[in-house]
């Protein structure tokens, strides 16, 4: 029998066969259909594929199906409760904190991670916590001010 | 095979639920209003030749439906890649027609239901579609009036609209909405363009700022991109490359490959994929196909490529010429002769290219990351030997493109392997293949002899560029003696470039406003008194002066030590002038970009949000080329393979920003480029002003910073 792991996803038990090569980015993009988090890079430079588990940013990229056991993993998809949006989420679209979109998942739930760990943070606070993510659209001012206007929000 | 199944239940509004083929298309659009326009002439970039190629009507180049319920669906050919047309185009139609901004939906791209376009670049969306959709919505206002009007049994003068809504002027309870007038009804007109469109002082919706329309789908996810369709049996491919560009494969073993559970080969000619339902399988078992290739590569690298360059033999064109340029020199009290660099930079959008092939029946239908649907469409028809109506190319969201996806190869191997199998094929480039088959800005030279008389004229202009192409290369400055070259040759490049942001334009505004502040320098004057001193054209003159109250920027010659950068220019009919403050890091010659203040004048500004959006990417962007972006290769081969070789911004690098935009009752001119061509120039005259040194080659790296601080006496 092959061996199967499970997890919470998006506030809802999970159970899936195990593939030790597996990472969570591709489980997440073709086992769940969660097509919200993106492939940048497949390396851990983008952040484009940036989700939460057990509420810490992390990159999905390089995280292995074996480290998702037991754990609770939020998407850019199970943000939002009862069609109400994030706050941070709605800062980015109140702000226009995006061009292309593509990096916006990534950004969004990294920004979600830095104000877990960092509820008040100062602008270089934010900075130096998303430093790592990239966009090419050059949406950075803006998914700053973004950021900072959620943390008051929240 | 019904479509309805990989569709999610929210589809943003651009992606097109219709499936349909075009001939059907009314049919299945149901009742209600079609206006047809055929604006022909009007529409630049398509060429007759392209239009004669359509088997698909070819007798209008739009085309709106209003339905029953009042919804307007306009269709255009053009696709939404982060420059905001999703936005600024429904402002358009709302205004013009005088319905509500809600009921307009937007169509776009999709070969078989939009109208012909051929390709979204060169800031043309606004600038050439804009004035010839506005034309045409008003004449179709003006049709909607003239059935309003018959319906109420009164002449059309005494009608008017207001909110989608016709009611006699005097007697406003006497009214008949667009959607009671499609009602029931199928009608189509096609129109032929005449009428002018509202004048600037009638804009209601225009001028003011929206926030993206597809905002909400992309911050939750929910905007769909190539690569997230799924479909039933659906199989990822991962392609077998070459380790270099000039390597054939002469012969691949994948019978290791084939030994993996679920996984299946398809190869045609020098295409060999390895297909699986899960992507990180297809790409391991990729890696243990074995093959050989033959090599012919080019003897040249990053190193060596502009003496490459400048001994390759090319052809010279001289773009422009005005008076002699020999007495221009005669008449100069001095001359400076110098030779500007700038290096391969990558489009790097955020999303690789990804395509989506499937079979509908014998159609080819592909879901592209493209910036010309249908020059995507052509290439597919052609590779595969098929008519264009058995080829249908559907761009979704696209995740950036700046240029790079005017290219298509993705699609076309989606194409190819989904014709061979039948099956969806998902063709999603890693970050490594998106490096190696993305087409690079041209490295480039570019050389100016120019001089000045003692009182500050500039009196000759002799502007040569090798290979950047000859887009900015105008002289911009009023000198009697000028003359422009530009030099090109097929094959000069060890791989595929392409059009980049502004194309052509960065590198030679880099180089033209540096030596504009050489010579201001050599004069000891202010390096803005001496632009304007030089300059004719009100709209430069006028970015000038309002970047500099902007800036709040005094004069003072260069190198004042201030560390103060000007730069201006022209691209795709926008004026743009930056003024830069930098810090310079003298022990490891790092830049520090402190401020960018930039005047932008774009005529008549249809959403001065989404403008200021483009004016600030542009600034961000600019930086990567001007200080750290350049791609690494030797030969055909591509040491840039992830974004851990090619630094682009990050946040840590953001100046403070600072935007203005002029505003003109001018026709409303494209503002996704020209803000990025200063960003070169602008920083290396900022470097200069600061310390002294003068940079002749971008990326303006620590290594170049510290070899020119090393040169100042
Ligand atoms: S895709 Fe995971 S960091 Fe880029
Ligand atoms: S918005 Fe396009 S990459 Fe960030």
């Amino acid at each position: 029998m092959a061996e199967t792991i499970q997890f919470e996803l998006n506030g809802k038990k999970v159970e899936m066969p195990l593939d030790k090569d597996q990472t969570l980015l591709w489980a997440l993009r073709t086992n769940f259909n969660l097509t919200g988090t993106k492939y940048g890079c497949g390396e851990g430079y983008c952040g484009a594929c940036t989700v939460l588990m057990n509420n810490e940013a992390v990159r999905s990229c390089t995280i292995r199906m074996e480290e998702v056991a037991g754990k609770k993993i939020t998407t850019i998809e199970g943000l939002a409760k009862n069609g109400k949006l994030h706050p941070v989420q709605q800062a980015f679209v109140d702000n226009d904190a995006l061009q292309c979109g593509f990096c916006t998942p990534g950004m969004v739930m990294n920004a979600v991670g830095l104000l877990e760990k960092t509820p008040h943070p100062t602008r270089q606070q934010i900075v130096e916590g998303m430093e790592d993510n990239l966009c090419r659209c050059g949406a950075h001012v803006r998914i700053i001010d973004a950021i900072e206007s959620a943390s008051k929000a929240l | 095979m019904k479509n309805e199944k990989y569709y999610r239940d929210e589809v943003p509004e651009n992606n097109p639920t219709f499936e349909v083929d075009r001939r059907n298309f009314v049919k299945l659009l149901g009742g209600g209003l079609f206006i047809y326009f055929q604006l022909g002439e009007f529409l630049t970039g398509v060429s007759a030749e392209a239009e004669q190629r359509r088997t698909v009507p070819n007798d209008y180049n739009a085309f709106i439906h209003i339905a029953e319920d009042g919804k307007v669906t306009c269709l255009i050919g053009k696709i939404e890649m982060g420059q905001g047309i999703i936005t600024s185009f429904p402002q358009m139609v709302a205004d013009e027609l005088d319905t509500p901004l809600e009921s307009i939906k937007m169509v776009m791209g999709d070969t078989e239901l939009c109208p012909y376009d051929a390709g979204t670049w060169g800031s043309l969306s606004t600038r050439a579609l804009g004035p010839v959709m506005m034309t045409a919505l008003a004449e179709a206002r003006s049709v909607l009036l003239e059935m309003g009007a018959e319906q109420l049994g009164v002449s059309k003068d005494e009608v008017t609209v207001e909110n989608g809504v016709i009611f006699i002027r005097n007697k406003k309870s006497k009214k008949v909405s667009y959607g009671e007038l499609a009602k029931d009804k199928k009608i189509e007109k096609y129109l032929e363009v005449k009428p002018k469109a509202k004048d600037f002082s009638e804009y209601k919706i225009r001028g003011k700022s929206f926030n993206h329309a597809d905002g909400v789908a992309k911050v939750t996810g929910q905007a769909m991109y190539s690569g997230d369709f799924r479909m039933p049996g659906m199989l990822y491919a991962k392609i077998l490359r070459p380790p270099s560009h000039g390597a054939t494969l002469v012969s691949a073993d994948t019978s290791e490959a084939e030994k993996m559970a679920g996984v299946s080969v398809a190869r045609d000619k020098e295409l060999v994929a390895i297909l699986h339902a899960d992507p990180e399988k297809a790409e391991k078992a990729l890696e243990k196909v074995k093959a050989d290739y033959k090599f012919n590569e080019m003897d040249v690298d990053d190193k060596t490529v502009f003496k490459h360059q400048l001994a390759f033999k090319s052809e010279a064109r001289v773009i422009k010429s005005v008076g002699d340029i020999e007495t221009g020199k005669k008449n100069s009290d001095f001359i400076i002769e110098s030779e500007f660099y700038n290096s391969y930079v990558a489009h790097a959008p955020m999303e690789p290219h990804t395509a989506l092939g499937f079979m509908e029946g014998d159609k080819v239908v592909v879901r592209a990351s493209t910036q010309t649907p249908f020059g995507t469409q052509d290439g597919i028809a052609r590779e595969l030997g098929l008519g264009l109506d058995k080829v249908r190319v559907i761009p979704p969201f696209l995740g950036g493109g700046f240029g790079g996806k005017s290219a298509f190869r993705q699609a076309i191997e989606a194409a190819r392997l989904t014709k061979l199998t039948g099956k969806p094929i998902m063709v999603q480039w890693t970050r490594k293949e998106e490096f190696f088959y993305d087409a690079f800005r041209p490295a480039a030279v570019v050389k100016i002899t120019s001089g000045a008389n003692a009182s500050g004229k500039i009196t000759a202009w002799d502007f040569s560029e090798y290979f950047a192409g000859s887009r900015g290369s105008d002289t911009i400055y009023d000198v009697p003696d000028a003359k422009t070259t530009s030099f090109s040759a097929r094959d000069v490049h060890p791989f595929a470039t392409g059009a980049w942001r502004a194309p052509a334009n960065n590198t030679n505004t880099y180089a033209r406003e540096s030596q504009i502040d050489m010579m201001a320098a050599k004069l000891g004057v202010d390096p803005l008194e001496f632009r304007l001193k030089n300059l004719k054209d009100e709209r430069m003159i006028g970015v000038l002066k309002a970047v500099a109250e902007l800036f709040g920027y005094t004069p003072a010659k260069g190198p004042s030590g201030r560390g103060y950068g000007i730069a201006c220019g022209f691209d795709a009919g926008g004026y743009v002038a930056h003024i830069a403050e930098v810090k310079v890091d003298k022990a490891t010659g790092k830049i520090e970009v402190v401020r960018v203040a930039c005047a932008e004048e774009i005529g008549f500004c249809i959403n001065p949000e989404g403008a200021t959006i483009q004016l600030e990417g542009c600034i961000t962007m600019g930086m990567g080329y001007a200080l750290t972006e350049e791609v690494k290769f030797t030969g055909g081969k591509i040491h840039t393979e992830n974004f851990a070789d090619y630094q682009i911004p990050t946040f840590s690098w953001l100046p403070k920003i600072e935007t203005k935009i002029l505003h003109k009752n001018e026709p409303p001119q494209g503002g996704g480029e020209p803000a990025i061509i200063c960003m070169g120039g602008v920083l290396a005259n900022a470097v200069f002003d600061a310390t002294g040194a003068r940079l002749y080659q971008l990326p303006m790296t620590p290594e170049r910073v510290l070899e020119a601080l090393a040169k100042v006496k």
